[in-house]
């Protein structure tokens, strides 16, 4: 078993066993960050994440902080708000306390920040090596706001491809940090909450906000190919309307990175109808998470995704296989 | 194979000979039934083969006695309905324009003076203009065009040269040209003078070639040429000229001036007087030789160099259709000169290099693709291969042919892509196949891979290794069976270890093969990023070495890099980020051309070694080789190459000169490989070498490494009509693919 930095390698494993195994109870359709649910005609939505981070501290952020907005992420992705949280840490031996200490109360400020209640919780202790220091999972119960709720497999060809902000710091700075790179000097993680930049977008757009997603692991490729494939669209790109922050690009040209393949845990793209696109822009900007948001691309009627480059030429932007081979022969 | 005016030939022959009989297409076959005396008969046979039509290629000639005394005099049958053929048959490339055609074109008497679209069954489009088999002018681009009762009288004349020539034209009734530079148009003639005009003036002028368009200025302008460079993104990839004509030995020239025109790689002395830009830093020039009137005519008027390069931007297919051509060529270029015959298919020029006393293609497009080639062991299913990456082809195979399909780039491009899966599909639907099995290479983020991926189910698929298909292809085009042993020296493939390799020597047969030797490894740092600038794999060389190098006098790429970038890299290397390990060959070439400090990035795909390659011809006397040495390690032999690069530093540090340094590498690698492979022989008792892989289009490996395996009592074999390079990795697949189905492995 090879573990994948978020592409087609862990998309096979979950396609291919993990959904399959589930049968019967399993979910219909596509995979979406988290799942709408209806208890007694309350429209709601649910999510749960897994968080492992090496190392567990770095500029901008920490393995707490992404536990929680990771999981009030999956759930605005669905136009749900947050509502409470679980948390369950899995601790190896010898964890310093002071360490154990710090990752809880980063938990804590990070649900205050974004307003959401974590409800319950579990711990265990396991052997050393049986775990990397610590492993964070949080759940999260959501409300959904009135209207169709947004999917992956709501895109339609036309849409406007909105993303909210920079891409490209998360992955960089936490690469840098755990190996000592030097680049996170300049760079730090964008990890917030975004639920409310989605509710300021869901009050301009209504149900023209089509798709959306957070483009964590795998970057904005996979997002991009995640949601044109579970639409059945393709999607074209403009390269120079990408943000990417100058230090990024750099450190990606050194580290034969592309910016579009690094993970981000503050950022989200959307697919809006055409008609809609200015309004929700409009919103998003009004936001502070949302200041640098930008239109970046157009839905296409088929075929892959494809970046626009400064050239003028078309290159397809594919998920990429766990880590990135080269493919010049 | 229709289209060569092969039926027209034997009526000539036959008829001078006083033969009763008929000749027909059935399939892909010629069937001529004769009746006449047994000399004349014999005579016909033998004129079958020794007065064949240049384009002809006349494999088998079976006699039989006929059925039926046949009626009196000759006649031409025209072709069957639309059978299914066997193979390939019926699909020709393009031919160049041929002597009598030229004579005509520049002939005041004749009623196609100076007409651009002269043409014979001799010559003219064929692959580039076809709709559907057979081939018969209604289903071909010229369909639209009705002939004027001259032309249609020489079409339906079994005597004429033109009997059944399907794009038949002249001025009355074929296809115009026009011209349309900005809001200024004209036609005909007038349209050809202005496009002249506009070259002599510096400018940049889109020509509707055979295959596409293509992007014309003189070659000798410096200004014209950097401005095609600019507005095209292309810095410094060579561009190919066109000349009237090159002073090369009776050899070249015949390939130069064969039916298929293609570019030929030549010493840059061969045309002196082009701007420097044309090919900057290299000692070889791409020529060509007019393939079209068109291009006659336009060469004609202008009597100097023209560089002529393929319509589009940077690594995109070259544009066909008008519209798209208008749009996409917008920015490059000043001028159209175009004309109202659709281009049916997208052939780029084809380019050769001679090596070892024979031509050897580097890209198979026009006037080669998409002739079938032979299949070592014929498929039981008819299966498509869908190639690698880079430099990009597909093959389809049925019983025991292959079709490769031209050359189509990088599949990375967007248009690329689409461009594969659209000719596939007319290439599949012009000769009724369907392929039920798809063989592809290992890497999975080839979109080749990709697509083979999405067009058949995992049981219907066959992952085929890429240095393995690089050695194929080598055997299977020079008709081996037995087992050979494979040198692939190449950039990078994935081994069937997950590893990249590159650097490979493989004992091998059509279904299998075993690893005997490998080039020591290296790290990429940053992947790609290394590939693109050499500097990073000379550091890489210099830190992460499997051998490790042992310490000496300061490099002289360490003073010229920027120390940050310096002290990254060594740290990703120490730390294993994102620095693939790779056991290449030309990614070691790539390291010494950065530690020679003859390029540090390289602008194109192969820039460096071909770098390295210039330097070393420069060198004067015979090299001093370096230290190598093979060594074993997990059973294989491995080549250690860090005493080679230290002695490498070590003479560059005393003041010895890049050039003799590259020579002198070359010799190294050159001497090891053969000490390498005498050994795998000894070890396994065979003694045929298949040479492929992207380096074997380096002349002094390619020379010197079939010299030196001969010299060991050795056979090498090297690539010829599909490159050495990506190109011909399709063609490997289904040589290895069709082997593997036929002995249901
Ligand atoms: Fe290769
Ligand atoms: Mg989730
Ligand atoms: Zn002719
Ligand atoms: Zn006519």
């Amino acid at each position: 078993l090879g573990h994948g930095s978020g592409g087609r390698l862990s998309a096979e494993l979950i396609g291919r066993v993990l959904v399959p195994a589930l049968g019967a109870v399993g979910p219909a359709g596509p995979l979406e960050d988290a799942a709408l649910v209806e208890v007694d005609a309350a429209a709601l939505a649910l999510s749960t994440d897994a968080y492992v981070v090496d190392p567990l501290f770095f500029p901008g952020g920490d393995i707490g902080a992404i536990a929680v907005h990771g999981t009030v992420n999956d759930l605005a992705m669905r136009a749900a708000m947050p509502v409470a949280l679980t948390v369950a840490y899995i601790v190896e031996e010898g964890l310093p306390l002071d360490v154990l200490r710090r990752v809880a109360a980063s938990v804590g400020d990070a649900a205050a920040a974004a307003g959401v209640p974590v409800v319950s919780g579990d711990t265990k202790v396991v052997g050393r090596g049986a775990a990397d220091q610590i492993f964070v999972t949080t759940a999260g119960l959501g409300r959904r706001l009135p209207g169709a709720a947004p999917s992956a497999a709501r895109a339609r060809p036309g849409d406007a491809i909105l993303l909210s902000g920079l891409i490209g710091c998360h992955g960089v700075t936490v690469l840098s940090c755990r190996e000592g790179l030097g680049f996170e000097a300049d760079v730090v993680s964008d990890t917030r909450p975004l639920h409310r930049l989605v509710a300021a977008m869901m009050a301009a757009g209504g149900e023209g906000v089509h798709a959306l997603r957070d483009p964590t692991r795998g970057g904005l490729a996979s997002s991009l190919n995640e949601i044109a494939t579970a639409s059945g669209t393709g999607a074209e790109i403009e390269e120079s309307a990408l943000p990417v922050p100058e230090p990024v690009r750099a450190a990606c040209e050194l580290l034969g990175l592309d910016p579009v393949h690094v993970a981000n845990e503050g950022c989200l793209v959307a697919f809006v109808a055409a008609d809609r696109a200015d309004a929700v822009l409009a919103a998003m900007r009004a936001r502070p998470e949302g200041a640098g948001a930008v239109r970046i691309g157009t839905a296409t009627a088929a075929g892959p995704v494809v970046v626009r480059t400064a050239v003028g030429s078309r290159r397809v932007l594919d998920m990429l296989l766990g880590e990135q081979l080269p493919r010049i022969c | 194979m229709q289209g060569v005016g092969f039926r027209p030939f034997v009526h000539r022959i036959a008829t001078e000979l006083d033969l009763d009989g008929v000749v027909r297409n059935v399939g892909g076959d010629v069937l001529i039934e004769v009746g006449g005396t047994e000399t004349a008969v014999a005579r016909l046979v033998g004129a079958l083969r020794a007065r064949a039509p240049a384009a002809a290629d006349v494999r088998e000639i079976t006699v039989g006695p006929a059925p039926a005394t046949p009626a009196p005099g000759f006649r031409v049958v025209a072709s069957a309905g639309a059978g299914v053929p066997a193979g390939f048959a019926g699909l020709p490339a393009d031919l160049a324009t041929c002597d009598d055609c030229l004579r005509e074109l520049f002939d005041p008497a004749d009623r196609r003076y100076r007409y651009p679209f002269v043409n014979c069954t001799a010559c003219g489009p064929r692959a580039t203009i076809v709709d559907d088999l057979p081939y018969d002018r209604v289903r071909t681009a010229m369909a639209g065009f009705t002939m004027c009762p001259s032309c249609a009288a020489e079409y339906h004349d079994p005597a004429d040269r033109r009997f059944h020539a399907e794009p038949v034209a002249c001025p009355r009734c074929g296809p115009r040209l026009t011209w349309r530079e900005g809001g200024h148009t004209a036609e005909g003639e007038r349209a050809l003078t202005a496009a002249a005009c506009a070259v002599a003036a510096g400018r940049i002028v889109a020509l509707k070639g055979l295959g596409g368009y293509q992007l014309v200025c003189d070659a000798t302008a410096p200004a014209a040429v950097a401005r095609l460079r600019e507005r095209k993104h292309r810095p410094r990839k060579p561009f190919a000229v066109m000349v009237r004509d090159a002073g090369v030995d009776p050899g070249v020239r015949a390939v130069l001036a064969s039916p298929a025109r293609p570019i030929v790689l030549l010493p840059a002395a061969v045309c002196p007087g082009l701007a420097p830009a044309v090919a900057p830093g290299l000692d070889r020039t791409g020529l060509f030789l007019p393939c079209t009137p068109l291009h006659h005519l336009l060469l004609g008027l202008l009597r100097r160099p023209l560089v002529v390069t393929s319509g589009n931007r940077a690594d995109e297919p070259i544009a066909v259709d008008d519209a798209d051509a208008a749009e996409r060529l917008a920015g490059i270029a000043d001028g159209f000169l175009g004309h109202d015959r659709p281009v049916r298919a997208r052939y780029d020029d084809s380019v050769l290099q001679m090596i070892d006393g024979a031509p050897r293609l580097v890209r198979r497009a026009r006037g080669y693709a998409p002739r079938p080639l032979d299949l070592p062991v014929a498929t039981p299913r008819p299966l498509l291969a869908a190639g690698a990456q880079l430099k990009h082809t597909f093959t389809l195979a049925r019983g025991g042919r292959a079709l490769v399909g031209p050359h189509g780039g990088d599949l990375a491009d967007a248009d690329a892509l689409a461009a594969f899966r659209a000719t596939a599909a007319q290439l599949g639907r012009l000769h009724r196949f369907e392929a039920e099995v798809i063989a592809h290479d290992l890497h999975p983020d080839y979109l080749s891979t990709a697509y083979a991926r999405q067009a058949a189910p995992e049981s219907r698929r066959i992952g085929v290794q890429h240095h393995h298909a690089h050695v194929a292809s080598c055997a299977a085009e020079n008709g081996l069976d037995g087992p050979f042993l494979g040198v692939a020296y190449d950039g990078l493939g994935l081994g069937d270890d997950g590893r990249l390799w590159g650097g490979e020597v493989l004992l091998a047969t059509y279904t299998g093969f075993r690893r005997l030797g490998r080039f020591g490894t290296a790290p990429l740092p940053g992947g790609e990023a290394a590939v693109r600038r050499p500097a990073r794999m000379a550091l890489g060389c210099l830190y992460g070495a499997e051998f490790p190098l042992p310490p000496g006098p300061e490099p002289a790429l360490l003073g010229r890099l920027p120390a940050p970038e310096v002290s990254l890299v060594r740290r990703m290397i120490e730390r294993g980020v994102r620095s693939p390990r790779a056991s290449s060959a030309g990614r070691f070439l790539d390291a010494a051309a950065g530690l020679l400090g003859l390029c540090d990035d390289a602008g194109y795909e192969g820039e460096a070694a071909i770098l390295l390659e210039v330097a070393a011809h420069r060198a004067t006397g015979d090299p001093v080789p370096l230290p190598w040495r093979i060594t074993r390690r997990d059973g294989l032999w491995v080549y250690d190459w860090s005493g080679t690069l230290d002695a490498l530093l070590l003479r560059q540090a005393c003041g010895e000169g890049a050039e003799a340094l590259a020579a002198a590498v070359h010799r190294t690698v050159v001497d090891m490989t053969v000490a390498l492979c005498a050994r795998a022989a000894e070890q396994t008792g065979v003694t045929v070498v298949c040479l492929s892989g992207g380096c074997l289009q380096n002349r002094i490996l390619a020379g010197g490494l079939t010299a030196g395996l001969r010299a060991a009592g050795l056979t090498a074999l090297l690539n010829r009509d599909v490159p050495a390079n990506d190109g011909g990795i399709s063609y490997g697949q289904a040589a290895i693919a069709a082997a593997r189905l036929a002995e249901g492995i």
